[in-house]
């Protein structure tokens, strides 16, 4: 997750916490978050639901989205 | 020899080692291999995160790389954002630089009405306009079943009149190819399977838009059409869309599809990209065991090869097919394989399952030397660029050779399953072209026409005896709707004798024609083996007592058979008769021009400066003692342009 985050962000990997979000990223605009968004369906294979979408606010709430729908999904 | 599970696919394609040698790469300077690299990563691991990883370091070092620019413009009703970094890592990989102009979300009309517009303002080479049915025809989508079959012909004849509107007003702002998205059929009509009962039903009166976009677009130079209905349904409409994007972001496409649009879109901007850098693949070349049939001729014999009508023989048979589709677009095919000769032309020439025949190959190289070598004497022979040419091979170890000797020739990955390989073939992009000419779909035969030529011309003492023996006819004419395509692709494809190398688009010649102070030539070549099409353009341009010559360039068919005599004396001719004093061209040399460097001084005219750029050269018209040579019969033909093209 830190890395595809690091690949959208155009940050490296290291400068991200579960905490990094749009108020310390400054690359994070709406726009990158639907990449954000599509990276992860892509790479995860999951579907994020309109409500996921909005409650990502952070790389921890991204990372922990993705777990959910991927526990859910096996 | 192409047992290709024996060759295990190199450690260094791991997407991770590949960043890191990237990095490394660029710190150490060495863009071109970093390029190399990050175009394998691309090809490997084409995903949403590794073009965001591609473009950052692509912007790093696109300036010390020699790619073709290209500037692309979306217009667009739909999100189309997420998109352009798939499609800038990919074009990169095809050796182009794309900048990509997003215009404003649904201004696509002010956009191309306003002659101030920051479309116009941007000055793209191309432009893609893509907008969604139930935007560009919402009565049709949304509320068909309240209309009289009365009013929903109107409103599809309303749609067609505002795309004929949009597409007249940018041609008059701008020279640019457009490429419009089609409109798709709606996946659940209003009225279920009652709708395709009619032609007048909501698919009907929509494929109908379809079809006046098709007119449309012929109707103008430089005006192309993307099929997005037919694309929709190559990929499945359902799997395509994805609704829950499209309410919170407005991007319709599913994730998994983005790169597809990006394809889709590259298969009109790589034939358009070589226009303009005249880098054009021309020669497919194909191995022949376990890639034109299964199995090794060497080893399983005639009976064991798998090539027919039936499984697992039918996938190559798919594979020929495309392969001759190629050829059918004048793409010129060749063989390398290693093999002995014998086994192998028996196969070509007698297994009953070939499609494709020893005759179909321009040049055949069956032997035990290695394939970069092999390549570059199929490139001298059939006188192309090593750029130009295109390798397929089902061993990857091979095709990791030739990608790393020489990174010009296009390496196309074939899949593991050979009932894969024809849709490879089918879906790469460097086999794309936007228009043909007569020349394109006969180009098998001229080449086998040059063979023989060629082979005549060593039993000649003199070279003067060979040009009177070959009894060439050569006509002139000035630019008509049948040769505009031709002309224009001449321009942008030839490298070798070419004196000035500008490149030109159908729609810019088209411009030129109508100047009364620009004149375009092009000559036709005949001789006793056959003909050889429209081989030559000429643009020359008065200024004043001058006649300066801006565009000369000949086809390599033709080098050195006195054709470019000819022309240049009936250049001369023609100027004089039109009262100019002088006749006058520059040479700008590039990487591929030296055959045409002696050209001018061979002919008699004088130096008179030399710069950074390349060379001016003159010659007085009094003078003169040019002529054409007289074993070359000339006619000039003055049909004038016919039809009315915009």
């Amino acid at each position: 997750m830190r890395n595809l985050a690091s690949d959208i962000f155009g940050i490296p990997a290291d400068k991200i916490t579960a905490e990094s979000s749009p108020a310390t990223i400054e690359n994070w605009d709406s726009m990158q978050h639907l990449n954000l968004v599509l990276a992860i369906e892509e790479k995860f294979e999951v579907q994020l639901e309109p409500e996921d979408i909005e409650q990502m606010k952070s790389i921890g709430a991204v990372a922990a989205t993705v777990e959910k729908l991927r526990s859910s999904a096996h | 020899m192409s047992d290709s599970t024996s060759n295990p696919v190199p450690a260094e394609h791991d997407p991770l080692t590949l960043r890191a040698q990237v990095d490394e790469l660029i710190a150490r300077g060495a863009f071109d291999l970093a390029s190399r690299r990050l175009a394998q990563l691309w090809r490997r691991d084409p995903a949403q995160g590794t073009a965001s990883f591609v473009i950052a370091r692509f912007e790093e070092i696109r300036d010390k790389l020699a790619l073709t620019k290209l500037k692309l413009a979306i217009l667009r009703s739909f999100t189309v954002e997420p998109i352009v970094p798939l499609l800038r890592a990919e074009a990169f990989s095809y050796g182009i630089d794309l900048e990509v102009h997003v215009g404003d979300f649904n201004t696509y009309v002010q956009e191309i009405l306003d002659s101030q517009s920051s479309l116009y303002r941007f000055a793209p080479n191309l432009v893609v306009l893509a907008v969604r049915a139930d935007q560009a025809a919402p009565e049709l989508y949304r509320d068909f079943a309240d209309l009289s079959p009365e009013a929903a012909l109107q409103a599809a004849e309303r749609v067609v009149k505002s795309y004929e509107q949009w597409i007249g007003a940018f041609r008059k702002q701008s020279q640019a190819a457009l490429i419009v998205h089609s409109l798709e059929r709606p996946s659940t009509p209003s009225l279920g399977v009652l709708d395709s009962q009619s032609e007048a039903g909501q698919s009907g009166l929509i494929l109908r838009i379809n079809r006046e976009l098709l007119r449309i677009a012929a109707e103008f130079h430089g005006v192309y059409t993307l099929d997005y209905d037919a694309l929709l349904a190559r990929h499945g409409s359902e799997h395509w869309h994805d609704e829950r994007k499209w309410l919170i972001a407005r991007l319709p496409i599913a994730a998994g599809h983005l790169l597809s649009m990006a394809c889709e879109w590259m298969r009109f901007i790589v034939p358009l990209s070589g226009s303009l850098s005249g880098r054009t693949v021309k020669v497919l070349v194909v191995d022949l065991d376990n890639t034109l049939w299964g199995g090794v001729i060497g080893e399983d014999g005639m009976a064991g090869i798998k090539v027919g009508p039936e499984y697992p023989g039918a996938a190559f048979q798919a594979l020929h097919r495309a392969l001759l589709d190629l050829s059918r677009k004048g793409i010129l095919l060749a063989v390398c394989s290693k093999n002995n000769l014998d086994d192998a032309m028996e196969a070509l020439d007698k297994h009953p399952g070939m499609l494709v025949r020893a005759r179909h190959f321009a040049a055949l190289r069956i032997n035990w030397t290695d394939k970069v070598q092999n390549l570059r004497e199929i490139a001298e022979e059939l006188n192309v660029g090593i750029d130009a040419l295109a390798f397929l091979d089902d061993n990857p170890f091979e095709r990791e050779q030739v990608r790393a000797a020489l990174p010009d020739v296009t390496v196309i990955d074939l899949p593991k399953n050979p009932l894969e390989y024809a849709a490879a073939v089918r879906n790469c992009a460097a086999f794309e072209r936007l228009s043909l000419s007569a020349e394109d779909q006969q180009r098998t035969e001229m080449y086998a026409a040059q063979k023989q030529r060629d082979g005549a011309e060593q039993n000649f003492q003199s070279k003067e005896d060979f040009f009177r023996f070959l009894e060439q006819e050569a006509e002139l004419g000035p630019v008509s709707n049948v040769t505009l395509a031709r002309i224009a692709q001449l321009t942008q494809k030839t490298n070798q004798f070419n004196l000035t190398t500008r490149r030109y688009t159908e729609a810019q010649i088209a411009e030129m024609a109508k100047q009364p102070d620009w004149q375009i030539f092009s000559i036709k070549v005949r001789d006793r083996f056959g003909d050889h099409g429209l081989v030559g353009v000429a643009i020359a341009h008065d200024q004043g007592d001058q006649c300066e010559v801006d565009t000369f360039l000949l086809s390599c068919r033709v080098i050195g058979r006195t054709i470019e005599t000819a022309l240049l004396a009936h250049i001369a001719e023609s100027a004089a008769h039109r009262g100019c004093q002088r006749l006058a061209g520059w040479f700008l040399p590039t990487r591929k021009n030296a055959p045409a460097r002696d050209f001018y001084q061979q002919h008699g005219f004088e130096c008179q400066e030399t710069n950074a750029t390349g060379s001016l050269w003159t010659l007085d018209l009094k003078s003169s003692k040019l002529r054409c040579p007289d074993w070359i019969k000339l006619k000039v033909a003055t049909e004038i342009t016919e039809g009315e093209k915009h």
